[in-house]
């Protein structure tokens, strides 16, 4: 195992520097003119766009010049210094206050994810094709056909506005009960998958031998369903659930936009906007080290989860 | 000077009238009574920057207003008073003496001097600092030594020298409180330019060398106006101010103000209706037509700067004539689009010049501006107009629909094929503009950056006016502004102004459609909110509701 956990952290360097690469190329390839991106329908002077373009190594064009920026950012990423956004701030002042606003966001997400999700789905999934099933598989099928962009403002209206539930906006510094209603619109999504993916299996799996055998030899519903059927069910919605907490934390660019909460995924989309590559980069390069640490562990919890599943 | 962001969210839609509600300027919210012990809090976007000379949007020009105290403002009439300044005044309109008010005092106690000036003036115009509103001195005399041109071409590989020099010769100090500025040309209007945000004083504590601002500076900035900053900007988040009790000037009636950044304006708007927030200078689009029954009286409109148009580009050879021109503009019903696309927040322009400046006449355009389909046709027809029109925009502004009602009606009433085109920002559509790619008509706007009529005929229609993409150029247009410049006195520049304007409307290079209007709506908490020309709210009138 450790071994195998060695291999893999090897990987991930490879990995992290064929990402970067390939996110510096396609930024530069898709650069207009950044310097007019930040300043809008506001034409530039000459004096600010001299200065700018010297701060930022933009005279540097072509494949020569790609390859210049991009070890330049290389370099200084190793010494442990993200560079400068175009808006002349640190990129890791930016994504130092970012990050932990959207990670507590994806936390509550994944939270309401499982707490809901996977427990639903193992009742519906005992009770398969009972009222519970049906009535939970076709909320889970309007939940999946709302994209965010409409659910999002929808549970600000009614939850936060009208109702008066939740406060409409979180702000930069929110307190749990503020991140609660965005938490959960982000999670929504993850939550219907995450049912019918847990429904599935546990269906499956009760129809099972050992489960016909362990209730032969007479053992309690509650530790049928407790032990053995969801250890055994559990393994493909881990693997969504991994991989799912990575998507929140990037994925969070509508609710974030929509409850103003300043994270990740703002910034990412103001990077995209105004042709920031390296703030992009930057966050990107973060976000494949969440991806590749989260596969790491689900590919380790396969392990705990299922005896016979080892690595070596 | 130059196109004003018109950030694309702000261009088309922001603004509505409701035609009943005729501007009211915001008397009272609620019916509690004044709290001057309450902050406030006004949604603004991430400002770009806060250093005065580098800050040319709304959202920083907003924070900086609380910091800072101008030398004049503008009075009911947008004409320039003095505030910070004793006087301004001269003989020539070449030498301008500016004499301070004694009292005033930066937030860390240092007096504002005739030096605060003169450093911040000389720090903004120097070329390689590189700041955004640093052709906002180029009148004043010595300007051009502080500027330099990269021998190559900005592409070659060879940095431009450095500047020859450090500090504008036109610009001497004569004692603590008094300084003259030298222009390098007689400008009349100097003073109405002195209430930009551009011609701010810094303190000795802004510099750790001469012209070189200190690491942090601009995070915790220290001003001299009516509030001082509480902590630092919090990026992305909020800059909180609080009443700064050595102000000499008017004080506010609040204790601080909370700017709130916003991603979306929308976010914002939930936050007013929910009371969270107090002042949402901008109404989003979408909510433009429940806006009335979710806030009352609390959603308001006020005159704005913006104006919007459409261009020709008259180094075309088919719309070479003015003729086929004004056919074009004759089939466009303003008042229609108006109605059905912007729910009545704008207004339908047919002069060159926005009502908000001194000087502004109505209806300046003539018969080419009033709607008159079966004219139109019959003249374009004689004029040999072409068979297809395209009108292009930026594809991130919310453009689509207006651009395509106007094809829809071109179509319709001058029975020629119209095709809308979106470029997918501002950027690429001025790249091809500038290269005179085939564009067909494009969509412009504008902002002003001071109260005059110059501020829109020189910039838009003078043969090398900065936003001038479409090669419109009449050196007896250029001449009448030039001597309007040059008038001994504002109401003699007027004359000229006006004079130039009425030969805009014969050639009409650019087809006026619609002023911009503020639409503002607030929470019950506050009242007295005003919403000004530069789209900032009033900090000095605003009152918190107990």
């Amino acid at each position: 195992m450790f071994r195998y956990i060695v291999r893999r952290l090897l990987q991930m360097v490879l990995a992290f520097f064929g990402t970067t690469l390939i996110v510096y190329a396609l930024m530069f390839a898709g650069q207009g003119d950044p310097i007019q991106a930040l300043a809008g329908e506001r034409p530039v002077t000459p004096a600010q766009r001299a200065y700018l373009t010297e701060t930022f190594h933009l005279d540097k064009t072509g494949v020569g010049g790609f390859f210049y920026r991009y070890f330049d950012y290389i370099g200084n990423l190793l010494k442990g210094d993200l560079g400068m956004s175009l808006t002349q701030r640190k990129i890791s002042d930016m994504i130092s206050t970012a990050w932990p606003v959207t990670l507590k966001l994806a936390l509550i997400g994944i939270a309401v994810a499982i707490i809901f999700g996977v427990s639903a789905g193992v009742i519906a999934g005992i009770r398969r094709g009972g009222f519970f099933d049906n009535a939970t598989l076709l909320l889970t099928l309007l939940v999946l056909g709302i994209p965010t962009i409409v659910l999002a403002p929808l549970a600000q209206y009614f939850l936060g506005v009208k109702l008066g539930w939740f406060p409409p906006t979180a702000g930069a510094q929110p307190s749990f009960y503020a991140l609660l209603l965005p938490g959960i619109v982000l999670g929504s999504l993850s939550l219907a998958t995450a049912l019918r993916l847990t429904r599935t299996s546990v269906a499956e799996n009760m129809r099972s031998d050992y489960v016909r055998t362990a209730k032969s030899k007479g053992l309690p519903q509650r530790r049928i369903v407790g032990v053995h059927v969801l250890r055994n069910s559990l393994i493909p919605v881990v693997t969504f659930l991994g991989v799912e907490l990575g998507n929140l934390m990037s994925g969070a660019i509508i609710t974030e936009g929509v409850f103003n909460i300043p994270g990740i995924g703002f910034n990412l989309f103001r990077g995209i906007r105004t042709e920031d590559g390296p703030l992009v980069v930057g966050i990107v390069s973060i976000l494949v080290v969440v991806y590749l640490i989260c596969n790491l562990v689900v590919d380790v919890l396969y392990a705990v989860l299922d005896p016979r599943i080892r690595y070596v | 000077m130059q196109v004003r962001r018109l950030a694309a969210w702000a261009a088309v839609p922001l603004v509505a009238t409701l035609g009943l509600a005729a501007c009211g300027s915001g008397d009272d919210g609620g019916s509690g009574e004044s709290n001057p012990n309450a902050t406030v809090s006004i949604q603004i976007g991430e400002p770009q920057h806060l250093i005065p000379t580098n800050t040319t949007e709304t959202s920083g020009n907003q924070v900086l207003s609380a910091l800072f105290t101008p030398l004049v403002d503008y009075d009911a009439q947008n004409k320039p008073y003095e505030v910070q300044a004793e006087s301004i005044q001269s003989t020539d309109n070449t030498t301008w003496t500016i004499k301070l008010k004694d009292g005033y005092t930066f937030h860390n106690g240092e007096k504002v001097t005739s030096d605060s000036y003169i450093n911040a003036w000389n720090y903004g115009a120097y070329a390689p600092n590189g700041q955004g509103a640093s052709y906002f001195f180029e009148k004043i005399a010595g300007y051009d030594d502080l500027q330099s041109t990269d021998p190559d071409g900005e592409e070659g590989p060879q940095k431009a020298p450095e500047p020859k020099a450090k500090t504008m010769s036109g610009l001497k100090k004569v004692d603590d409180s008094t300084f003259t500025v030298t222009l390098s040309a007689p400008y009349s209007e100097f003073k109405t330019m002195l209430g930009y945000n551009a011609f701010y004083p810094l303190p000795n504590a802004a510099f750790s060398a001469p012209g070189v601002i200190k690491d942090g500076f601009e995070d915790a900035i220290i001003g001299d106006g009516p509030f001082k900053m509480k902590g630092t900007w919090q990026h992305d988040a909020k800059v909180e101010v609080e009443k700064y009790d050595a102000f000499p000037g008017e004080k506010p009636k609040v204790a601080g103000v909370e700017f709130r950044i916003y991603q979306q304006l929308t976010a914002a708007y939930a936050d007013v209706i929910s009371d969270n927030l107090d002042v949402v200078p901008t109404i989003p689009t979408e909510n433009l037509t429940s806006a009335a029954s979710d806030l009352g009286d609390r959603y308001q409109q006020s005159p704005a700067s913006s104006f919007q148009f459409l261009a020709f580009p008259t180094f075309d050879p088919s719309f070479s004539k003015p003729e086929v021109r004004k056919a074009i503009s004759e089939a466009i019903d303003r008042d229609e689009i108006i109605k059905s696309v912007f729910k009545d927040s704008q207004q339908s322009a047919r002069s060159f010049v926005s009502p908000v400046v001194a000087g502004y006449r109505d209806n300046t355009c003539g018969t080419a501006c009033v709607f008159d389909p079966a004219k139109a046709k019959s003249e374009y027809t004689a004029a040999g107009g072409p068979a297809k029109i395209q009108i292009s925009y930026n594809g991130d502004g919310g453009h689509k629909d207006w651009v395509d009602a106007t094809c829809n009606q071109l179509k319709t009433n001058l029975g020629v094929d119209c095709v809308g085109t979106a470029e997918p920002k501002f950027a690429d559509l001025l790249d091809k503009v500038e290269a005179k790619k085939p564009v067909g008509m494009f969509r412009l706007g504008w902002i002003m950056d001071y109260p005059s009529m110059e501020n829109y005929l020189g910039p838009l229609y003078t043969t090398n006016g900065s936003s001038n993409y479409y090669g419109y150029s009449n050196p007896q247009f250029d001449a009448l502004v030039k001597e309007g410049v040059s008038a001994a006195t504002p109401d003699e520049a007027i004359k000229k102004y006006q004079a130039a304007e009425d030969i805009l409307a014969n050639d009409l290079p650019v087809i006026p459609l619609r002023f911009g209007q503020n639409n503002f709506g607030y929470s019950s908490k506050v009242k007295n909110v005003e919403i000004d020309l530069f789209q900032r709210v009033n900090l000095t009138k605003i009152e918190a509701v107990s």
